[in-house]
């Protein structure tokens, strides 16, 4: 992969030449190799697909709050084939579900937590110029970028977007109209991208490490990223190939995800058959629980940095933590059939995936101990990304152990497919995942522009977002335990025992519509920093790791003379020193 | 840009001047070279992983239905196959002579030579590709609605033959792919940019040729030699 770079580009004199003169606005600003521009890029993209799957959920929230009601003004604007008088069809409610997942995971979290941080803080940290490939790097945007086009443009297609959900099992997905082809093509340019950006990561972390900067001397961010690399890397292919094998289902006539003798509407199937569908579920599954841990390792990597920071104390068990981590990595790629209990898979493959699955919540444990010890005895400082870090604690904690029961066969079985199930997912993901992005957003944004974001707004962000992320995500618990399954159209209303807790739909949804407004601050507040935010200089939250030791905003290259790394990453309130932190770029 | 100077310095320190490929944010050659290679043998787990899922599906049917792929094994041509098989061995060897006569600082020609023998092996491997495709075709053992058996089982060889060209399709897009990249490493080395001080991108290129014939080692036993004994 390496040679299109070594070979296309000029001579490095010329190269070299070519840094003092200005680059046009395409060269700077789209098509950069510069891995912070591509950094910003991924971020922005990112943010606006997490806009934009998030008012997807709006929509449906609507319905399962409302069903059947006409949505005022929005319904009309969607038009009769989607919403006729205002009121949404099954289909366009599977569509927005299907595309809802699909876009926050791959199109949303992980461009900004790898493709955003990664890219822009990684190389910083470790104190590189820049990515070992920055072509590679800008492909991976790029096809990520038609990635997200693909996914966009399948809502035009006839018969709408993708309706299988996000996990596309087989063999509705395959029956399924041409929206699902676009969703397998975009699946493929997403998959791509990440690769490219894993091989990226992996040996820009291995090769361009600054001087001094040993593995063990890693900020626990770049560790994360790191172990998040090899998750992509290996996870990845293989639903790339299942990605290829549905494709062939559907339009080269293949069979194989289509059992033998199915029966649709009331008709048997012309097709081959004799595929397994529990193969797509197999494959699915062997990428997609790596990638809960794609979601939320960068997510703890961030949240470790700034609550070393504004603690003003080392990480408490950063040896542990690491250690941890590579053991996550290493488990998650063993329990992916825990999603599976419900296939009838047998007792003795149920017995192998939960006993892994409940070793693997013990790192888990582990990191968000020693994080929640790392506040014992600080003098905390209060900042908005310190909110945020505080607060990705407990909904993380939340989100991690109401998963124990789903992890386990037998109490499964039951709450399988409940909304039990997405509580617990999105506690992780939403107030877990996104609230440890917001928080660096909130910590890096003085790196990016030169300029703090409003602490004011910030704090109202933060206040108003813990409090309807709950509103949303809590009642989901109660609904699933009363046993409420999810993907229903009308939100359970068609059922009497779901009748006592349907009222929980109305609070849910508008705990979502609330917890919009309250983003406002957040969207007003970052475009308002970027010219008018408070200068700072190059290290305003007296930080120690190397990415402070860059002007702010790093110009091409990062660094003005190549940093070297003299210590550990977190050394603050050292006894004797002068200040309460020591820089690890120091000598 | 002083970072850029710093790295400067250091490739002038080691090697008194500046190598004209050395890209800027690399400290010398041997960091370049290193850092190249590692992304390539990166990039091959990532093919492996992919052909793994592949071959977990082949795995999971074939354990379903042995008979089956059994006879539907036979109606490939063998001979075909097996010649393919040898034209791949021996394009690794002009490969491997390719990137070891860069190594050595040989001639232009040479190096075009080698990389240029390369490329007509592979070429060759497609074309009998394509002969056996268009075999496939001829006796409607393409699967799809035009599929025809006249065997014992016809659901197993129709599963078998969707298998063969996902698995045989996805190889030979990998060999084309291989063929672009060895036409830009032949109009490179024509133009003299590899020599004993430089030659990554002609070694990594070697080591994406090697993986993909080795995919196919593992493809024609699987494929062509089951049940055959």
């Amino acid at each position: 992969m390496s040679q299109p770079g070594a070979v296309v580009v000029p001579a490095s004199h010329d190269a070299h030449e070519a840094h003092h003169e200005e680059l046009g606005f395409w060269r700077k600003y789209v098509f950069s190799v510069d891995h912070k521009v591509i950094g910003i890029q991924y971020a922005i993209t990112g943010l606006l697909f997490l806009l934009f799957g998030f008012s997807l959920m709006m929509l449906m929230r609507w319905q399962l709050a409302y069903p059947g009601a006409a949505l005022p003004l929005l319904g009309r604007i969607l038009g009769e084939a989607r919403m006729p008088g205002g009121t949404m069809l099954p289909d366009f409610y599977n569509e927005l579900g299907a595309m809802h997942g699909t876009i926050m995971v791959f199109l949303g979290v992980v461009p900004l937590a790898v493709g955003g941080f990664g890219n822009f803080v990684l190389p910083l940290q470790i104190g590189a110029p820049d990515m070992a490939f920055p072509r590679l790097n800008m492909l991976s945007y790029w096809a990520f970028f038609l990635g997200g086009v693909t996914m966009l443009a399948s809502f035009l297609v006839p018969g709408g977007a993708a309706q299988s959900g996000w996990t596309s099992y087989a063999p509705l997905s395959v029956l399924a109209g041409a929206g699902q082809t676009m969703w397998l093509i975009g699946m493929v340019f997403l998959i791509t991208s990440s690769l490219f950006g894993a091989i990226n990561f992996i040996t820009t972390t291995i090769q361009l490490r600054a001087k001094g900067l040993t593995f063990m001397r890693f900020p626990f961010f770049v560790w994360a990223q790191f172990v998040t690399a090899f998750l992509l890397l290996l996870a990845f292919p293989p639903l790339e190939a299942a990605a290829v094998l549905q494709l062939m289902d559907r339009l080269a006539g293949t069979s194989f995800f289509l059992p033998s003798g199915l029966v649709v509407s009331g008709q048997v199937l012309t097709v081959a058959g004799g595929g397994n569908p529990i193969l797509w579920q197999h494959l699915f599954w062997f990428l997609a629980h790596p990638e809960v841990y794609v979601l939320i390792l960068p997510a703890m990597g961030i949240v470790a940095e700034i609550i070393a920071n504004n603690t003003r104390k080392p990480l408490w068990g950063y040896r542990s933590m690491v250690y941890s981590l590579i053991f996550l990595g290493f488990m998650s790629f063993i329990v992916w059939a825990h999603h599976m209990f419900m296939t009838g898979m047998g007792t003795a493959m149920a017995a192998f995936f939960q006993t892994t699955t409940m070793i693997i919540s013990i790192p888990s444990v582990v990191i968000l101990t020693a994080l929640i010890i790392s506040l014992w005895g600080g003098s905390i400082r209060f900042n908005t990304p310190m909110l945020f870090a505080l607060g990705f604690l407990p909904m993380f904690g939340i989100g991690g152990l109401t998963g124990l029961p789903l992890g386990l066969n037998v109490a499964d079985i039951p709450l399988h497919d409940t909304y039990y199930v997405i509580g617990h997912f999105h506690y992780v993901v939403a107030p877990g995942t996104i609230f440890a992005l917001f928080a660096g957003i909130y910590y890096w944004f003085p790196k990016a522009t030169g300029r703090r974001m409003n602490e004011t707004l910030g704090k109202i962000h933060f206040l108003g977002s813990f409090v309807c992320m709950n509103v949303v995500f809590m009642p989901m618990f109660l609904m699933g335990l009363a046993g409420v399954s999810r993907r229903l159209y009308d939100g359970g209303a068609t059922y009497a025992f779901a009748q006592p807790v349907l009222h929980l739909n109305v609070v849910s949804s508008w705990g979502a519509w609330i917890l919009a407004i309250f983003q406002i601050p957040f969207i007003f507040n970052f475009f308002w920093s970027i010219w008018k935010g408070e200068k700072t200089e190059e290290n305003p939250w007296q930080a120690t790791t190397i990415e402070w030791a860059s002007p702010s905003p790093p110009p091409h290259g990062n660094f003005l003379a190549a940093p070297e790394a003299y210590r550990g990453p977190y050394e603050y309130s050292v006894p004797g020193a002068a200040k309460d932190f020591v820089p690890q770029y120091e000598a | 840009m002083a970072a850029d100077g710093h790295a400067r310095v250091a490739a002038e320190g080691a090697h008194g001047v500046r190598h004209p490929r050395l890209q800027h944010h690399f400290d010398d050659m041997e960091q370049q070279a290193e850092a190249s290679t590692l992304g390539m043998w990166v990039f091959l787990v990532t093919e492996i992983m992919f052909f793994g899922g592949l071959f977990m599906a082949y795995l999971v049917y074939r354990t379903q239905m042995p008979d089956a792929f059994r006879e539907a094994s036979h109606h490939l041509d063998i001979t075909l196959g097996a010649t393919n098989t040898v034209i791949l061995i021996v394009s690794s060897l002009t490969m491997a002579l390719a990137v070891r006569s860069a190594q050595t600082g040989q001639p232009a020609k040479t190096q075009v030579g080698w990389l240029v023998a390369t490329m007509v092996f592979g070429a060759a491997f497609l074309g009998i590709k394509a002969i056996e495709y268009t075999e496939k075709f001829r006796d409607h053992i393409v699967p799809g609605p035009f599929f025809e058996w006249h065997g014992t089982y016809p659901r197993g060889a129709e599963m078998f033959y969707s298998l063969y060209f996902a698995m045989t399709g996805l190889h030979a897009l990998h060999m084309v792919v291989g063929l672009g990249i060895m036409t830009v490493m032949a109009s490179l080395a024509w133009r003299g940019r590899f020599d004993d001080t430089y030659y990554t991108p002609i070694e990594v290129s070697g080591l994406y040729w090697h993986f993909v014939d080795i995919v196919w080692i593992f493809l024609f036993p699987l494929l062509y030699l089951i049940g055959r004994h």
